[in-house]
């Protein structure tokens, strides 16, 4: 008897139409996935994406040329070059990331003493050439004041847990 | 003199000539329409069976995706490998083109409405399917690629290996007729379709059908988890476009044979009131659109078979099946006086 | 008739073309493509003869089928042309021989032709006009009645030869794991897959 369930099974492909069957349910289902560019998903406080420098709320940069970011990034990925300024006191002249080099891994963030340097929430940066990706001061202090609310309010998020 | 010969050369060439020039197109670009939508309609459907949206972003519901896909080919460099053989490394996919365009020509798409009602129209959709390998072997061998050529290697020994049992489920399906005319056969089925009687001979074709359109789960020849894309590895831009649309045409092809030969062509499926109001051509098309949707459906369910299960498959299973099928057939249809009558 | 005529010049040269290229190129893949070529032409030929479905067998077999083979075996070769040149001299005689043999078979094929002009029309006799019936059925009308033993010898041959080739090739050898699919499908789930409760620190 079990001989003949399993030949009546193989013959008539049994496996086969039972499949056939799942997948046509499955296409009935609501779609699991996000319609992306218009729909996205959450983002973690602490999630690392594109680079900003931040400044304090009078308008002076936070960065103090302490270089611990530069010493630390395993890429290799930061450049920077300090002097006094005017005032005495010590700032940055060149502050370049590659991000081309960049691995997120958020170490710059963690040796900064000042909270300077941050990974914001932006991660929808795609440029058409290599060369839009070698960030400079300017563009990091930009993409700083773009996203300062954001980036605030994630650090205030993530503070009780540091 | 000169104004007779004119005369003659207008009635006599110029002017059938041009009439079946404009069949060929009205046959030919909606077929190329409907291979471009076919993409579009494997991606939405796939996507839907595997919960996702599928493309939905250039136009209403994706619907201009196909033409900017196509937009995306045309504008693509063609890269020559520097090892390939140009010519036929340029020929491959043209092959691969045209054998799919040139076999529509004894397609019956509704009563009459064929190009060429030729004599022996099976035999020639089955030459013209046999061929369907040089352009991939042509190709594997011409790009110089390892990859390339075990796609064509494999390609190659799968399609002569199907294109048995499919002529054997021919065979049967022509003893039943009596006739190599496709059109002679879609009228044989008023009053059946050969899908009831012969049911296990239509599924063997089926899917010797999927076998022979290198479609899965039979896409050793691509096989992109091992081949890298198989023979179409060097491919770029309109070269690769050619094939692409000659690999879905090829399928639409094989859809429109399965129809003509087990559901009945153009004919509804009842001779009745609300059906046989509508044109053939719709019938026509509405079974095609239902072949492909199974062979989209079958993409999106079954994994891809081992090489040498595939060729098991074929020459130990579906050969000997097809075999007896045939001898079957031939006894109930000589036991029972069913033998149609010859011309 | 121009149409036909200028068609059958086209095939007919193309056909005799590629047959030279075959001989001639020296890319033995080169040569296959010619020769599928040179099949495809003759294929032309027929169907313009009216003898559509010889064409059509043509394609299907010897393009189709045989021609892939070929191409099949001599794409995965590695044929040394320098080794392969050397010895031609040594077989020009036999191959002398051979095509001078095949030559005087087509001029005794050609010549009765011109000696006897109605050795054609018997040929031809069991052959009724094209425009009575198909030349599908024509052929099968001759081949199954009249030439029914020949052909069913011929078809014995071929089954005599494959299952020559099938004996020649399989071995079995021993100690080969073979698989067993409908073994493998049918096993149940008790023999393959067993429950137990791991202790900590004690093992199975």
């Amino acid at each position: 008897m079990a001989l003949l369930d399993r030949g009546a099974r193989s013959i008539f492909l049994w496996e086969v139409v039972k499949g056939l069957g799942l997948t046509f349910a499955y296409m009935f289902k609501p779609r699991a996935t996000l319609n992306y560019p218009y729909e996205k998903g959450p983002l973690s406080p602490r999630f690392r994406g594109e680079h900003a420098l931040r400044r304090y709320a009078n308008g002076e940069e936070r960065c103090i040329a302490c270089k611990l970011c530069e010493a630390i990034c395993p890429a290799q990925a930061i450049t920077i070059e300090a002097e006094p300024r005017d005032d005495g006191s010590r700032r940055t002249t060149r502050y370049d990331i590659d991000m081309t080099k960049c691995i997120y891994c958020g170490f710059c963030q963690e040796a900064c003493p000042v909270d300077a340097i941050v990974e914001g929430p932006n991660f929808e940066f795609a440029t058409e050439t290599r060369e839009e990706l070698f960030y400079d001061k300017d563009k990091l202090l930009a993409n700083g004041e773009r996203w300062e609310y954001e980036i605030s309010r994630n650090i205030a998020a993530d503070a009780p847990y540091r | 003199m000169t104004e007779s010969l004119w005369q003659n050369l207008w009635t006599g060439y110029v002017f059938p000539g041009g009439l079946i020039l404009v069949h060929i197109l009205m046959l030919l670009v909606p077929l190329l329409v409907a291979v471009a939508y076919l993409t579009l309609m494997e991606r939405k459907v796939l996507a839907a069976m595997s919960l996702r949206m599928g493309p939905n972003v250039v136009g209403p519901f994706g619907l201009l995706q196909p033409l900017a896909d196509a937009g995306k080919l045309i504008f693509k460099e063609t890269i020559i490998p520097s090892g390939a053989n140009k010519f036929l490394f340029l020929a491959a996919p043209c092959i691969t083109f045209i054998l799919a365009m040139i076999a529509w020509a004894v397609i019956p798409v509704a009563d009459g409405w064929v190009i060429s009602n030729l004599n022996v129209g099976v035999l020639y959709l089955f030459a013209i399917s046999s061929l369907g390998v040089y352009g991939i072997i042509i190709a594997g061998w011409s790009s110089n690629s390892r990859y390339a050529f075990l796609g064509a290697l494999r390609s190659s020994a799968q399609m002569v290996s199907y294109e048995v049992s499919m002529g054997l489920v021919i065979i049967t399906v022509l003893l039943c007729v009596g006739s190599l005319n496709l059109s002679a056969i879609v009228n044989a089925q008023k009053t059946v379709w050969f899908a009831i009687p012969l049911f296990p001979m239509f599924i063997v074709f089926f899917i010797s059908a999927l076998a022979e359109t290198n479609r899965h789960p039979f896409d050793l020849p691509e096989a992109e988890a091992e081949l890298v894309a198989g023979y179409q590895v060097e491919y770029s831009s309109m070269a690769f476009a050619l094939f692409f649309l000659g690999e879905y045409a090829n399928m639409i092809l094989m859809s429109g044979m399965t129809t003509i030969l087990f559901l009945g062509g153009w004919l509804p499926p009842m001779d009745i009131a609300p059906f046989n109001w509508i044109p053939g051509v719709v019938w026509f098309c509405l079974k095609i659109f239902v072949l492909l949707f199974v062979f989209i459906w079958v993409r999106a369910t079954v994994p891809r078979y081992r090489y040498d299960q595939l060729m098991r498959l074929g020459w130990k299973v579906f050969l000997p099946f097809s075999l007896l099928w045939v001898v079957l057939t031939a006894g109930v249809l000589l036991a029972f006086d069913l033998l149609p009558k010859g011309v | 008739m121009i149409i036909q005529a200028l068609a059958f010049y086209l095939f007919a040269a193309i056909t005799v073309a590629s047959g030279f290229m075959v001989i001639a190129s020296r890319n033995p893949v080169h040569s296959v493509l010619f020769l599928i070529l040179a099949f495809f032409n003759a294929a032309g030929l027929f169907v313009l003869m009216g003898a559509e479905f010889l064409g059509m067998l043509l394609v299907i077999v010897y393009v189709g089928a045989v021609a892939v083979l070929f191409l099949f075996v001599v794409m995965m070769l590695d044929i040394n042309f320098v080794e392969l040149r050397q010895g031609f001299l040594q077989y020009l005689p036999v191959g002398g021989m051979i095509g001078i043999v095949l030559l005087i078979e087509l001029a005794m094929v050609l010549g009765g032709w011109v000696v006897a002009p109605e050795a054609r029309s018997v040929a031809a006799d069991p052959i009724p006009a094209l425009d009575k019936v198909t030349n599908t059925h024509a052929l099968g009308a001759v081949l199954y009645t009249k030439y029914i033993y020949l052909f069913q010898g011929a078809g014995l041959i071929l089954l005599v030869a494959m299952i020559g080739a099938i004996v020649l090739t399989l071995r079995s050898r021993p100690g080969v794991k073979r698989q067993s699919i409908s073994e493998q499908v049918n096993r149940p789930r008790e023999d393959a897959v067993a429950i137990r409760k791991v202790e900590p620190r004690k093992g199975i």
